[in-house]
């Protein structure tokens, strides 16, 4: 009999919506979302800092919503709407959360920045116009140690402004 | 391309107002290098590496303290299914270490395990799980010894010891450095101060646990990535181990996903797959949990300190005896460094005519302590703000008209001769006096709120290599093609900091390109040449100056081959925008790339070099090799503290810093760097510590980690971080690349004792000791209720029984550096003389 290690057993099976594009992924069952979209769906820009949920790193958007991937088991995700930082472009263009984070430096190492951003921007569909507080309340279970968090409030407070001009020049166009 | 990817730049139609010496890249706030990566995830970290093939490890350690190994049995690991290999000390047996001096660590343990978290064995697997499920399988029987808990345990016990080199029984390395008779000192003084402090030891916590991936190439050889701050180092250290000349060997730093001196040691894992990669002929992955990395640590030294200081009534210090105690765990590291960095910098803020410094470190059965964000400074550097906050209450002057009193000036060789660049603490301190309303605030404001302030200066760069040599420090190689494209090649490593933004933004502005123009291949040591590594903020300084030579070589190529070409005089050429031009008529000119063409026809394929030597220092005592620099920074800080006086809560609203950066090269990033800096010091100051704890005896008495994870060892989140008012204080200092100095530790320095001397204007409590608990603020208030001495803090410091001083007249008592006796030296270290094989 071929004895077959545990990892190899890609017997769970899902369909989901990956950064707006359908995917179907097969994996070992007790597998987090975290390791299947980083190891079964080559999708690496998610990180991770504990895998015990403690540090944020691993924050992903689930049908909108922020959340630890590392906590979340792959098989929940099946039919669910997954954003990651992969997603957060579009055709070519970044995101004005991406282009204000790049701008003001909101990321130094840029380890804990893909999770900040998918967070930032849960928070901004949501609250278009946060203040200062309710920015720092979204953002505190996402452990920074270069910045000093300072300049990641700063740069989605620019691209609060940025998005409010793009809408505007959209719904005047 | 989004037009956003270019920095923003001065436009090219502004190319005839280009000024002589005008700096268009240098000093202007832009989007760094490799922000677009880090900003959509493309940045590629260790773990993100992957393999067709690749085999996983994990490391079995030890979960006592202190223990023999007797025996290790593999069987039963070995033949679990997808088992590939199972590794033990014998494989890997050579010793190895971060300094020449304290060679003591294995990859993996042999006969002796020293900490919680000791690898013992690895198991390398077609599956991660795999891998760790057979870690259930080795069979490991220890005899366990007695654990050494903390440096006065140490001293007190001899036996069992940690390790058979060192001084004596536990001791690591006791150091005693005179400069000057400090008891003439007090002798003289009208005020002697003494107090006792401890510095709790933290650790660097970054996001991005440690990571490595190793393989064998095709030709035979190995390529190792690693998430490491020193990967001249880690090549060293592997070539060493695995007995194979360094020219075999590629190591790839990998950004790194935060450092902060914690990836500054080649690391057990690092060793453990490149041996693994050889003998498989497969790709091998590593990458630690949480837990892993608090056993790997090397985090901020547990330092006890007794300061004594003289004074005249007008606060012009006399002498000074600096006592350190420091709780080194269970190897060297860069103990034997960090030793001497706790009494090397005393000198460098305030004029301090006579000094002596008596250090000892002690093994203790912890995790290795080592580098972090200001490696050794930082403890000492709280004991004296403190200290001073105090005699400045004593003498009746406002703390920073005392500290104004008494700063250092630029260019003056301290008594433990270290020659100090520019010096502007004086204006960082008016600066953040004006800014925080100081003098509206300081001891007037209402019960419950207080400010303090304190400063600190930090080195822009270890003036001496680790392994002694007189070859340069930092290297840089440029390609110039054809095509107008620049390619920068530098052996140093980004960590996060900026590195590669400085290497590209100094080469952009000598050539006049845009940095998007430049490309950089760092970290790599077969791409590049030499650089030490991202340590004690030398990188700007070393590698930026590096840089400039290796610009401006290229630079007069092309000045030659395009003076001749437009017959202008070369002194008239300018380069800016992508052009270069005759500053006389600046519409007759070449693009930057018709120039590289030029210079090729004129003198071959284009490329240079660039390389820096730190100068050398007039220290030569022996243990004149730490503290050298070219040039210090300077910070001052202010900080507010509202601290409730039930619970001892201490809610901090603004922090006003100011730094004395000689010229911030991207002021975005060195505003982050201040910032981030403020950041971990406020975490030190507040919350962060490693503590220990023995379980009880039903659970086997071992001495463990108290809390080897982020939810329990607490940082400061988005709520805690309070408003930080930065002002960079910029006065070019000519050792630097355009004048810049260090920014990526210094500013940390001030914040420790600056929230102990606020509690103090808040509360009238002295916490003589990191982190400032509300627990430690309410022992205080409870003292001063009922009477006492309104404080907390170490009641004692232990009597150590210190070697004969080596004596070093400072300059000012016609010393030259040297020693003039010769005292007998104790122990031997754990040294063994390198041999380099040659392929």
């Amino acid at each position: 009999m071929i004895t077959v290690p545990v990892e190899s057993r890609k017997s769970a099976h899902i369909r989901l919506t990956l950064n707006a594009e359908p995917v179907e992924v097969s994996f070992a069952p007790y597998k987090t979302l975290l390791e299947v979209l980083r190891e079964d769906l080559g999708h690496t820009g998610t990180k991770h800092g504990c895998e015990l949920g403690e540090c944020g790193a691993c924050a992903v958007l689930v049908d909108d919503k922020p959340v630890l991937s590392c906590l979340l088991l792959a098989l929940e995700c099946d039919g669910r709407n997954v954003l990651t930082v992969e997603g957060l472009a579009s055709n070519g263009t970044l995101h004005p959360l991406q282009e204000a984070f790049a701008n003001l430096g909101a990321a130094q190492c840029g380890y804990c920045t893909p999770a900040i951003l998918v967070t930032a921007k849960a928070l901004l569909d949501e609250n278009p116009a946060p203040t200062r507080d309710q920015i720092r309340q979204a953002l505190s279970g996402n452990l920074c140690r270069c910045t000093g968090y300072l300049q990641i409030f700063e740069a989605v407070e620019e691209a609060v402004v940025k998005i409010a001009e793009q809408r505007k020049t959209s719904t005047h166009g | 391309m989004a037009d956003s990817e270019k920095s923003p730049a001065p436009s090219t139609k502004n190319r005839s107002k280009s000024k002589d010496g005008e700096l268009r890249v240098i000093g202007v706030p832009r989007r760094r290098v490799d922000a677009r990566a880090k900003v959509t995830g493309q940045t590629r970290f260790a773990d993100d590496i992957a393999f067709p093939r690749m085999a996983y490890c994990k490391l079995l350690r030890s979960p006592h303290a202190h223990a023999r190994i007797r025996k290790i049995g593999t069987t039963r690991a070995r033949s679990h299914p997808g088992v590939y290999l199972v590794l033990t000390g014998k494989d890997v047996p050579i010793e190895y270490g971060i300094l020449p001096v304290s060679q003591d660590e294995q990859a993996l343990c042999v006969d002796h395990v020293r900490h919680v978290g000791d690898p013992v064995a690895a198991v390398i697997a077609r599956e991660e799980l795999t891998a760790f499920e057979a870690l259930d399988l080795i069979d490991v029987e220890y005899e366990v010894l007695a654990p050494i808990c903390d440096p006065e345990e140490a001293l007190a016990n001899p036996e069992p010891r940690i390790h058979s080199y060192g001084e004596e029984g536990n001791i690591h390395k006791r150091v005693a450095l005179a400069f000057g008779d400090v008891e003439q000192g007090f002798a003289e003084a009208d005020e002697v101060f003494e107090d006792v402090f401890f510095y709790q030891g933290n650790t660097h916590l970054p996001i991005e646990q440690h990571a490595a991936v190793a393989v064998k190439d095709p030709d035979g050889k190995l390529t190792i990535w690693s998430s490491t701050q020193t990967p001249h180092y880690l090549h060293r250290a592997l070539a060493k181990v695995l007995e194979m000349p360094p020219a075999h060997i590629r190591v790839i730093a990998t950004p790194n996903g935060g450092g902060f001196g914690g990836k500054s040691d080649p690391f057990q894992h690092e060793i453990v797959i490149a041996k693994a990669a050889l003998l498989l002929d497969r790709p091998v992955k590593i990458c630690l949990t949480r837990e892993e990395v608090f056993y790997c640590h090397r985090g901020r030294h547990p330092v006890l300190m007794k300061f004594k200081t003289g004074v005249k009534k007008d606060g012009t210090i006399i002498g000074m005896h600096l006592q350190t105690l420091i709780d080194g765990g269970a190897y060297g590291s860069y103990g034997v460094a960090s030793t001497f960095y706790t009494g090397a910098l005393q000198t460098t803020t305030y004029h301090v005519p006579r000094y002596r410094f008596e250090g000892c470190r002690t093994f203790t059965n912890k995790p290795p302590c080592g580098p972090k964000r200001g490696h050794g400074t930082v403890q000492p550097r709280f004991g004296q703000e403190v200290q001073l906050d105090k005699i400045a209450e004593k003498l009746a002057i406002d703390p920073a008209e005392l500290r104004l009193r008494i700063v250092e000036s630029s260019d003056t060789v301290t008594a433990n001769f270290l020659r100090l660049g520019t010096v502007n603490l004086a204006e960082c301190i008016r600066r953040v006096v004006k800014r925080s309303g100081w003098n509206e605030k300081f001891r007037k404001l209402p019960e419950g709120r207080g400010v303090g302030l304190a400063c600190s200066a930090y080195l822009t760069g270890a003036g001496l290599p680790i392994y002694w040599n007189k070859m340069p420090h930092s290297g840089v190689q440029l390609k110039l093609d054809r095509g107008g494209g620049v390619t920068v090649f530098c052996g140093s490593s980004e960590i996060g900091q900026g590195s590669d933004d400085v290497l590209a933004s100094i080469v952009a502005e000598v050539l006049g390109l845009d940095t998007f123009d430049i490309r950089i291949y760092t970290g790599d040591t077969d791409l590049g040449p030499v650089d030490l590594g991202s340590y004690s903020s030398r990188v700007t300084l070393m590698a930026g100056n590096a840089a400039i030579q290796a610009a401006e070589r290229a630079k007069d190529l092309l000045v030659t081959a395009v003076a001749e070409r437009l017959t202008v005089p070369k002194e008239r050429l300018r380069f800016a925008d992508g052009h270069v031009f005759d500053s006389a008529a600046p519409e007759k000119g070449v693009t930057f790339a018709e120039a590289v063409s030029l210079a090729e026809a004129r003198f071959g394929t284009i490329g240079t070099v660039g390389s820096y030597t730190p100068p050398e220092s007039p220290a030569h005592y022996k243990g004149g090799g730490v503290g050298p620099s070219p040039t210090y920074s300077y910070s001052a800080a202010v900080v507010e503290v509202g601290v409730n006086p039930l619970t001892g809560w201490t809610t901090i609203p603004t922090i006003w810093i100011a730094h004395d950066i000689g010229r911030a090269l991207n002021p975005e990033l060195a505003r982050g760097q201040v910032v981030g800096s403020v950041y971990m010091g406020l975490g030190e100051a507040l919350m962060e510590e490693q503590q220990f704890r023995r379980l009880p005896k039903k659970l086997s008495s071992a001495f463990v980690h108290k809390f080897p994870s982020m939810l329990e060892y607490k940082s400061p989140t988005t709520l805690d971080m309070p408003d930080v008012v930065v002002d960079l204080i910029e006065e070019p200092d000519p050792r630097g690349p355009f004048g810049a100095k260090e920014v990526g530790q210094g500013p940390l320095l001030p914040i420790m004792p600056a929230v102990a001397n606020a509690v103090y204007d808040a509360v009238g409590v002295r916490i003589d000791e990191v982190p400032i608990t509300p627990e430690k603020i309410i022992k205080g208030l409870a003292e001063k209720k009922a009477g006492r001495l309104p404080r907390f803090g170490p009641s004692h410091f232990p009597q150590i029984d210190w070697p004969e001083a080596l004596r070093v007249p400072p300059p000012w008592e016609g010393g030259d550096g040297n020693a003039v006796n010769h005292p007998p030296r104790h122990g031997k270290p754990a040294s063994q003389k390198e041999k380099v094989l040659t392929p």
